[in-house]
């Protein structure tokens, strides 16, 4: 029985254990509800809860715990099994000085010493034992008595391997099996105990006292908890994942030369051959192209975002403003690609022409076109953040200005803006953080060429750009050209979570202004 | 100073003082509802007249008409006359912020500027242009904190935040900052009414020596502040002015079986 089908049973019984559950409430009272503590679909709740709860936490446990357990059976199952065929082997030819090593030796040495190696035999003993047990028991009896070949039977049932394996896989994939058939029945049987258990506990405490809503109440605390850590987690996670692989590159590039190294070249054609040298992979001139980037986007985006977000709070009549503000938060919707595509295909040679009229060579990818077209997706955020924050001053503010004689700029220029600068600060570095994080338009917009320049006609390169390039590369994945983008990708969330936390902090302060 | 002939049938017509602002025939729509009928109410030099009246009755209303504040509010509309000296303010020709600087107002809730108490008062003198040197404006701002009592509670703390001060000093602050344009009327809408009762008595004193120099329009729900700092007082209800005449008049013989019912707390 699959767990999906296992989960669906628990359901249905716990759905059944509730009807009855609200039943025996009712039946307990003679049908007067009133004289129950809770409503009677509070106890059926409970009955359902304690019925399916147990044992789908049970069955998550058990199957989140038993890939580990698997992993651990085939590496010791592996282990020996090397461990014996290459000392039979090294029996074999013992005496024989001129005898070489025998490969399954070789083999058992790599499997002892490579992680990477440890790791594919792992997922080639998971496929084998797929495979086995697709085969009928006749077959399967050959196979482990070595009388049949493994690839070809195994591929006679759709399983493919990449190249023959040693008994020893076989060995470990049939006792994967045997793991997994006797986790199955763990589960089962652990589940089955628990929903029944559950249901007989919780039906039988179902009396006309029992606080049933107050129960049910505190288990809705637990399932919202569990959904927030879930998100928590998952970032956790994330950074981890990240940290792990970041580490692993700067075991193998010095971290000095990552962070202060002004020239980025990771030489992918010469990666992994002998003598090709390890390339140089210096973060200033990315950091550099994505900063200035960043920096052009803003200045766009700042003036324009403000003055359409002070036209939006202060000027414009709720007519104007119910249109207008939809049209403008549809910026905010269009998919960073096509953003992409307008900058390559529109504005790029947009400016190289007008460049090219008044006597400027701008590069079709430069830092311009991305910064320009970057600053027009970011209008949306810092206007819609601004004017909310506006909006947000209070009126009596503006009625005490105006009071006094100001005009409706004066006000703005001289009142609201610096009560309201915190807030705009707080949604600029919030763009700002979008900026440096952005990834569609500068593939295509800024180049791919690590330029360490203040010329903003040049094509320049980001981090974002870099970390594309470096994961679609088609190299070993534990070689510093493809681990150096997680060493970039950590750099820069650090980056963006600064940036945000500090926008945050801001934000948070000025709320306190007004509250 | 008044004359206080119980006999009197026109007491609004019995005048010692110059008018300085007159509302004739003031009526005020929000979108279609009518707040203000025709309302007709004179205003005397130098005096505190009280506008009083149940919630809703349009005495803000009225007040905010004095210096077109009731402008900021798109769906408003304001019909008759209300003159300044000899103006029409609502005339075409008129600056508005040329009348908000000669009629200053003062808000329910203190609304100091988030800026150093120095900026405060400094505030309507600089957009106006008022001072040319450094030395004036100091000037402008250490009379008008004078002025308005607070100077000494506060002087050593002028570039610290308006917004640092306790209840009182703040609305006292904002009167400051009304001083400071040197206006002739002041507006005040409630100004006590988010103050504890000695915050109070000290914007009561104030409004009183403020009488010397200015002419003070005030709304308010207490009836007692009202007898206390007014000289004259106007009686709203349902967008009606019901009865106007000497603040005494007023609470000891008032002429309208509403007001009476009013003062003496039979509703509102």
């Amino acid at each position: 029985m699959s767990p999906l089908w296992l989960l669906v049973a628990i359901i249905v019984f716990a759905l059944v254990g509730a009807v009855l559950g609200r039943n025996r409430a009712v039946s307990c009272v003679n049908g007067n509800i009133a004289t129950l503590h809770s409503r009677p679909g509070y106890y059926g709740s409970y009955v359902l809860i304690w019925t399916a709860l147990p044992a789908i936490f049970y069955m998550v446990a058990i199957l989140v715990a038993q890939p580990f357990y698997n992993s651990s059976v085939i590496d010791t199952e592996l282990r020996t099994g090397y461990t014996q065929s290459c000392d039979l082997s090294l029996a074999r030819i013992e005496g024989d000085a001129d005898a070489e090593t025998p490969a399954i030796c070789e083999d058992k040495e790599q499997y002892e010493t490579l992680d990477t190696r440890r790791a594919l035999m792992r997922s080639v003993v998971e496929s084998v034992a797929i495979g086995v047990s697709l085969l009928d028991e006749d077959t399967a009896a050959k196979l482990h008595n070595g009388l049949v070949a493994v690839r070809p039977t195994l591929k006679s049932v759709g399983v493919a391997l990449a190249e023959d394996v040693p008994g020893a896989v076989v060995d470990a994939a049939n006792r994967l099996n045997e793991v997994n058939a006797t986790g199955n029945m763990v589960l089962i049987a652990g589940v089955v105990l628990l929903v029944i258990l559950g249901f007989v506990l919780s039906y039988l405490r179902v009396k006309p006292r029992l606080r049933a809503r107050n129960l049910v109440e505190s288990n809705i605390k637990v399932a919202l908890v569990l959904a927030s850590s879930i998100a928590i987690l998952t970032t956790v996670g994330i950074v981890l994942s990240m940290l792990f692989e970041a580490i692993h590159f700067f075991s193998q590039v010095h971290p000095f030369n990552f962070f202060f190294g002004t020239e980025w070249d990771p030489r992918f054609t010469s990666a992994g051959r002998e003598g090709g040298g390890e390339g140089s992979f210096g973060l200033i001139p990315l950091l550099w192209g994505t900063l200035y980037i960043s920096f052009v986007a803003l200045l766009v985006a700042v003036p324009i975002g403000m003055f359409a977000a002070i036209y939006m709070a202060e000027y414009a009549n709720n007519s104007v403003r119910a249109i207008a503000k939809p049209l403008l938060e549809i910026l905010a919707g269009i998919p960073t690609i096509v953003y992409g595509f307008f900058a390559l295909v529109t504005v790029g040679p947009f400016l190289h022409d007008a460049g090219a009229a008044i006597g400027l060579n701008i590069s079709a990818t430069s830092v311009l076109t991305a910064g320009f077209v970057m600053g027009i997706m970011l209008i949306p955020f810092i206007s819609s953040l601004s004017d909310d924050i506006i909006t947000a001053v209070p009126q009596s503010l503006r009625d005490g200005s105006l009071g006094l004689g100001a005009t409706k700029s004066e006000t703005i220029k001289k009142v609201i803006l610096p009560a309201a600068l915190p807030g705009i600060v707080g949604s600029v570095l919030l763009a700002a953080s979008r900026a440096i994080g952005e990834t569609m338009i500068v593939v295509m917009a800024a180049g791919i060429a690590a330029n360490l320049t203040a010329n903003p006609f040049e094509a320049v390169t980001t981090v974002t750009v870099k970390i594309v390039s470096q994961l679609t590369g088609d190299l070993e994945f534990n070689s510093p050209q493809t681990l150096v983008a997680f060493a970039l990708g950590i750099t820069l969330f650090v980056i963006t979570l600064g940036l945000n936390i500090f926008a945050l902090h801001i934000v948070r302060k000025y709320r306190e202004q007004y509250d | 100073m008044q004359d206080t002939n119980p006999n009197l049938k026109q007491d609004s017509d019995i005048r010692s003082n110059p008018i300085k602002m007159s509302g004739e025939k003031v009526t005020v729509h929000y979108g279609a509802k009518q707040a203000l009928f025709d309302v007709d109410l004179k205003i005397e030099e130098n005096q505190v007249t009280s506008l009083i009246g149940p919630s809703g009755c349009g005495k803000s209303t009225f007040l905010r008409c004095l210096n077109r504040m009731n402008d900021t509010i798109d769906i408003c509309r304001v019909g008759g006359k209300i003159m300044l000296d000899s103006t029409d303010i609502y005339n075409a020709d008129v600056d508005v912020v040329e009348l908000r600087a000669r009629v200053g107002m003062v808000f329910q809730k203190a609304n100091p500027f988030p800026k150093s108490i120095f900026e405060n008062v400094a505030y309507g003198p600089r957009i106006h242009g008022l001072c040319r040197t450094k030395a004036e404006m100091d000037e402008v701002v250490v009379t008008s904190l004078q002025k308005a009592g607070l100077f000494e509670e506060i002087k050593d703390r002028l570039d610290e935040p308006g917004t640092g001060l306790s209840g009182g000093q703040q609305q006292r602050l904002c009167i400051a900052r009304a001083i400071a344009v040197s206006p002739e009327v002041i507006l005040m809408d409630e100004p006590c009414s988010a103050l504890d009762p000695i915050a109070t008595a000290k914007v009561e004193e104030l409004i009183d020596e403020l009488r010397e120099n200015y002419t003070i329009v005030i709304v308010t729900h207490s009836m007692q502040q009202a007898a206390r700092v007014s000289q004259r007082t106007a009686f709203f209800h349902m967008g009606n002015l019901v009865e106007e005449g000497p603040t005494d008049h007023i609470f000891t013989n008032p002429k309208d079986k509403r007001t009476q019912d009013y003062i003496t707390g039979r509703f509102g």
